[in-house]
């Protein structure tokens, strides 16, 4: 691993100040997947900048009942956390979906969401990647890709985001809080991660220097039920073929709301939103659900050795929207 | 007849004792190959080939050298010249030719690990590229056969008229199966640390056999074997990855000639065992089974096909188990290789057995589904009297037991014949079955010696290894019984090459071997110096032969059986039960062979659902070469293993009457599993693994969902 300064910061303004004088800083937070990179050669810093004791490590209730998780509130309180459980179960069991104990127990909520492709193409450096290296070929096309794309891919990347938490968050429609070089924003997750495009190296909107100081929850109903399924190759410890974040408002056996969101498919936690849009006033049954499921999936491509998740996916979403409604798994 | 003379009577022998090193493996006081104090040790770190064939046209140490703390950049031009360079696998740096993609193309030594590998990362090699050819397929036109396969069997056999019996039989069964490559990947990494003193070279080596190291390794260097010493008290997996020395040795050795007198700490990481390190090769096998209505067998044939690497022939005995496992006149096997420009396969736990009981088993299903029998039945039917291969009678051969207790323990009665008939909660729930198989090998070439202390007390020295598998126990408590004393009063020496000399942890054949050997100089030293010999005398004895294993037919065999649930939705596979029964001769103890059993059934079981080297055949390399990506059973996979055997006691063996354990649990868990998937889904997959996508059905693939059927 190529030498590197490491530098503390004790708040906010010093983060971001830190990062702004140095090009070739990164922040560091719990280090699970930074430090992976940093070992491997796929990141070459001059200089990290710990944020994981910034004291961003609260989770406070916000007026109307949502809740604002701090930046370095790690994965294992943030899914044991009791209003979490209570109002968002779909993120809970995302967190606890995902990586070991060990890991989450190391994890933040930053780090997480900010987590990098596990496309084994872009963990080597000996191969071609648009994303690691922009211009050098995407190394995936014709290669081993089973983990990869299926929606919203592009000819320069097909690689997916990793992360179970962020597909709770994009159903639940959380707002991240940044605080950059120029100030303070907030950044609405569905705009936070991108597609590839042709600049598959920019995973989000970030800036350099733009520090995650925390995630918002709104509100859910409380007519409304959530939850998260996630299939994979074994039965714990791997990342998600596919996976489906589901909130379900049912009323008189019609769709009030509902909000559904992808994982494992696409370059970000993909919002499904002409599923959705299906879904909301149609009766609550079993073909409503196959209908959305389809409507959505319409625009697969899959690549080679993937072609199985469109049917998964489908299959997937349906099943979790029923068991949202009471039916039992059939 | 030396060793067999007699046999052992046991005491200590049979008993559950624990593991004598427990305690120092769980407070950290056992001390593995990289953690041997060895003063103020350097650290290397391998520089790795980017192309998969070609030769170095150019490499750039400049920016390593440069590195501080750097003591030494090795490549093909400053690097040792070796004595031998016959193995090409361990000619290590001796040309500018690189034979597969990963392969060791340079070092770094550095006074920290931190800087070895940031300096290794700035070494710039350029090549020129030869077009590679990395992919195993069947259909190739330049399959070759091998002079014999691994073990040294016979690379093809035939008995009776194959084709003629398959074109008059009644029900036939005609299917190609293919295992996928698998990697050892035992938890410890290879690791050596290796010091130059005097012209004599020390390598504490983590390592299936410690003589077997030094015989291979002195050559190399030139030396006389006595002047390579080899340390290896406890090892923490091997799984035949480290049965025979690959390159990371060498290259620590050549390091270590670099700065003399100091000591080079190499282990490799974990990206790097998927390169240089050994794998199971895919194999693909073509079976094809004849049999009369009532499913017994009139032919079998088995046509194997795996890889090799260019510079280095292993043939995987893929078809000798179907040699001898079931009766049936007429029989033919046959092993063909492609030779590839890949890394050097080799013994990965069960070589031969493991992937061809696998596609038998399986086809044995089929039969058994094709005649409308019971599979347990169908087996039974077709047991032999005698070795079908050979004509000898068995030793022992208690299959039949096996399947017989395995069926009661699943509850195999409530298994529905015709598939997916079960149903619970969302899931299709089928029962298999499969045979597992391994022989008895006859290991020469151990010696052990005993010597008398004060106080009753006797230390019993050999260079056995233990592979975390409980040698340091078994074979204290066969020295016990020898001797007639307590275990306590043994105390057993193992893994240097300062003790006589044992053969490798390999082929299940340790604990038959050394003790064998250990049960001859306890006997000796009895015969000279009676009960209570003065202190300080000395016996020594060897494994010797054992005539009976030209009359019998030897091997343990056992039977598999497995519960599976497929998710109708989404096609994942949960396997809630396996039961394993195993007739393998004396348990000397119950423990660790226990443990060593569902080991072997939880790789199995990892083997069924899980475990494939993903090759890029553009880039000539394995895709998924870390933990993250090559799926290994997690414990949420592993459900209820329920392990047992049957009392056998087998006169012929040796004088424990032991048959080994160590390979044959992996033996059939997977055609278990994969026939038990078939009976719960009605999908046969013929194809290791057995991921979900093959259950759910490939849309590409025009097939459709095959889970669920709307
Ligand atoms: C073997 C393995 C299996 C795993 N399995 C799963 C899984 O199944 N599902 C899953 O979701 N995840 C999985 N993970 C990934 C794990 O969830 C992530 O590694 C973890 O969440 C990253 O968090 P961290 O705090 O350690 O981030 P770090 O590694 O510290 O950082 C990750 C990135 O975030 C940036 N960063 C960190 N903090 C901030 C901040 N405040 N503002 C801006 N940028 C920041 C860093 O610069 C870096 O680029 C797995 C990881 C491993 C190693």
């Amino acid at each position: 691993m190529k030498p590197f300064a490491y530098r503390r910061a004790d708040d906010v303004a010093a983060a971001v100040a830190l990062l702004s004088q140095d090009r070739h800083a990164v922040f560091l937070g719990g280090g699970t997947n930074l430090v992976d990179h940093l070992r491997l050669g796929v990141a070459t810093p001059d200089t990290l900048v710990d944020v994981s004791r910034l004291p961003l490590d609260r989770i406070e209730e916000l007026p109307g009942g949502g809740l604002r998780v701090g930046a370095t509130v790690r994965n294992s309180d943030l899914a044991a956390d009791p209003l979490v459980r209570q109002r968002y179960p779909v993120l809970s069991q995302a967190l606890l979906s995902g990586a070991s104990g060990q890991l989450r127990n190391a994890a933040t909520t930053a780090g997480n969401l900010l987590q990098r492709t596990r496309c084994v193409y872009f963990q080597d450096v000996t191969t071609a990647c648009n994303k690691r290296d922009p211009g050098s070929g995407c190394s995936a096309l014709g290669g081993y890709q089973r983990y990869h794309a299926i929606l919203g891919a592009s000819p320069e990347c097909t690689a997916t985001h990793p992360s179970d938490m962020a597909v709770a968050m994009a159903a639940l429609d959380a707002v991240v809080q940044v605080v950059g070089p120029d100030g303070e924003r907030a950044v609405p997750i569905g705009d936070f991660h991108r597609l590839p495009g042709d600049r598959p190296h920019h995973d989000t909107v970030l800036g350099h220097g733009d520090l995650v100081t925390a995630v918002d929850l709104p509100p859910l109903p409380e007519t409304v039920r959530s939850r998260y399924r996630k299939v994979r190759d074994r039965a714990s410890y791997a990342f998600a073929l596919v996976s489906v974040a589901a909130a379900l408002d049912v009323r008189d056996g019609v769709v009030a709301d509902v909000r559904i969101a992808l994982g494992g498919v696409a370059h970000k936690p993909w919002r499904a939103s002409l599923a959705e849009q299906e879904l909301r006033g149609a009766p609550a049954t079993e073909d409503s659900f196959r209908r959305a499921a389809e409507a959505e999936l319409a625009a697969a491509q899959p690549v080679d050795g993937n072609a199985f998740k469109v049917p998964l996916a489908r299959n997937t979403l349906v099943a979790t929207l029923r068991e949202l409604t009471g039916g039992t798994p059939r | 007849m030396t060793a067999t003379q007699g046999r052992v009577r046991p005491r200590a022998i049979g008993t559950p004792l624990d593991r004598l090193d427990g305690r120092a493996k769980v407070t950290g006081s056992a001390r593995y190959a990289y953690e041997q104090p060895v003063g103020e040790p350097v650290y290397l770190h391998a520089v790795q080939a980017t192309v998969a064939r070609g030769r170095i046209t150019g490499i750039d140490t400049e920016a390593a050298a440069a590195v501080p703390g750097v003591l030494a950049v090795l490549t093909h031009r400053n690097a040792p010249r070796l004595a031998d360079t016959r193995d090409a696998e361990l000619a290590v740096l001796q040309s500018d030719a690189v034979a597969f993609r990963g392969q060791f193309v340079g070092g770094v030594v550095a006074t920290t690990s931190e800087a070895a590998r940031y300096a290794a990362s700035l070494v710039r090699t350029t090549y020129d590229t030869q077009p590679h050819d990395s992919v195993l397929r069947p259909d190739r036109d330049d399959l070759y056969a091998p002079e014999s396969v691994n073990g040294g069997f016979a690379t093809d056999t035939e008995q009776g008229d194959v084709e003629a019996a398959l074109a008059s039989a009644a029900v036939t069964v005609d299917q190609t199966y293919t295992t996928a490559m698998n990697h050892n990947n035992p938890m410890e990494p290879h690791t050596t640390v290796a010091v130059w003193n005097d012209g004599e070279l020390t390598l504490y080596e983590s390592t299936q056999g410690v003589h077997m190291v030094r015989s291979q390794v002195a050559p190399l260097f030139g030396l006389q074997p006595d002047e390579v010493h080899v340390v290896s008290p406890f090892v923490g997996g091997g799984f035949g990855s480290k049965g025979t020395p690959h390159a990371p040795v060498v290259l620590a050795a050549m390091a270590a000639r670099l700065v003399p007198g100091r000591a080079v700490r190499f282990a490799l990481t974990r990206p790097q065992m998927f390169f240089v390190a050994g794998y199971r090769t895919p194999t693909v096998q073509h079976i094809r089974l004849g049999a009369d209505r009532g499913g017994r067998l009139t032919a079998i044939s088995v046509d194997a096909v795996s890889q090799t690497s260019r510079i280095k022939e292993f043939a995987e005995q893929t078809a000798v188990a179907a040699r001898m496992m079931y009766a049936a006149p007429h029989r033919r096997t046959t092993h063909r290789l492609a030779r590839l420009d890949v890394p050097v396969p080799s013994w990965m736990r069960a070589p031969g057995e493991c992937p061809g009981m696998f596609a038998a088993e399986v086809a044995m299903d089929e039969l058994a589904e094709a005649c409308g029998l019971d599979p347990v039945e169908l087996r039974i039917r077709n047991e032999p009297a005698t070795d079908p291969e050979t004509g000898r009678p068995f030793s022992s051969r208690n299959l039949v037991a096996c399947l017989r207790e395995g069926a009661r323990r699943i509850g195999w009665e409530r298994r529905e014949q015709a598939p997916r008939s079960r149903r619970e909660a969302g899931h299709l729930v089928g029962l298999g079955v499969a045979a597992s198989v391994y022989p008895v090998f006859w290991m020469p070439g151990s010696s052990a010696t005993v010597r008398a202390g004060a106080g009753g007390r006797y230390t019993v020295s050999i260079g056995a290894a233990d592979l975390g598998t409980g040698t340091w126990t078994a074979l204290a408590q066969i020295a016990a019984d020898a001797l007639e004393v307590p275990v306590e009063r043994v105390e057993l020496r193992i893994g240097d090459t300062a003790f006589p000399p044992a053969s490798v942890a390999g082929g299940s054949s340790g604990i038959t071997a050394w003790g064998s050997a250990v049960v001859h100089a306890a006997r000796r030293l009895r015969e000279t110096y009676g009960n209570a010999p003065p202190d300080g005398a000395e016996a020594t004895g060897e494994t010797g032969d054992n005539p009976a294993t030209e009359r019998f037919a030897m091997y343990a065999f056992g039977a598999q059986f497995a519960e599976v649930r497929v998710d109708e939705e989404t096609g994942e596979v949960r396997v809630p039960r396996l039961v394993g029964v195993f007739a393998a001769g004396c348990v000397i103890n119950p423990k660790t062979a226990r443990s060593q059993l569902v080991g072997g059934m939880t790789m199995g079981l990892s083997m069924a659902l899980h475990e494939e080297s993903h090759v890029d055949g553009r880039l000539g390399q394995v895709a998924n070469h870390d933990l993250a990506e090559y799926h290994i059973a997690a414990n949420a996979d592993v459900g209820d293993i329920d392990v047992s055997w049957i009392d056998e006691d087998d006169p012929h063996v040796n004088p424990m009457g032991s048959k080994g354990i160590g390979e044959i649990g992996i033996v059939g868990t997977a055609a278990a599993v994969a026939n038990a998937a078939h009976n719960a889904t009605g999908v046969r997959v013929r194809d290791l693994p057995i991921t979900l996508d093959k259950l759910l059905g490939d849309p590409g693939a025009g097939n459709g969902p095959a889970v669920r059927r709307r």
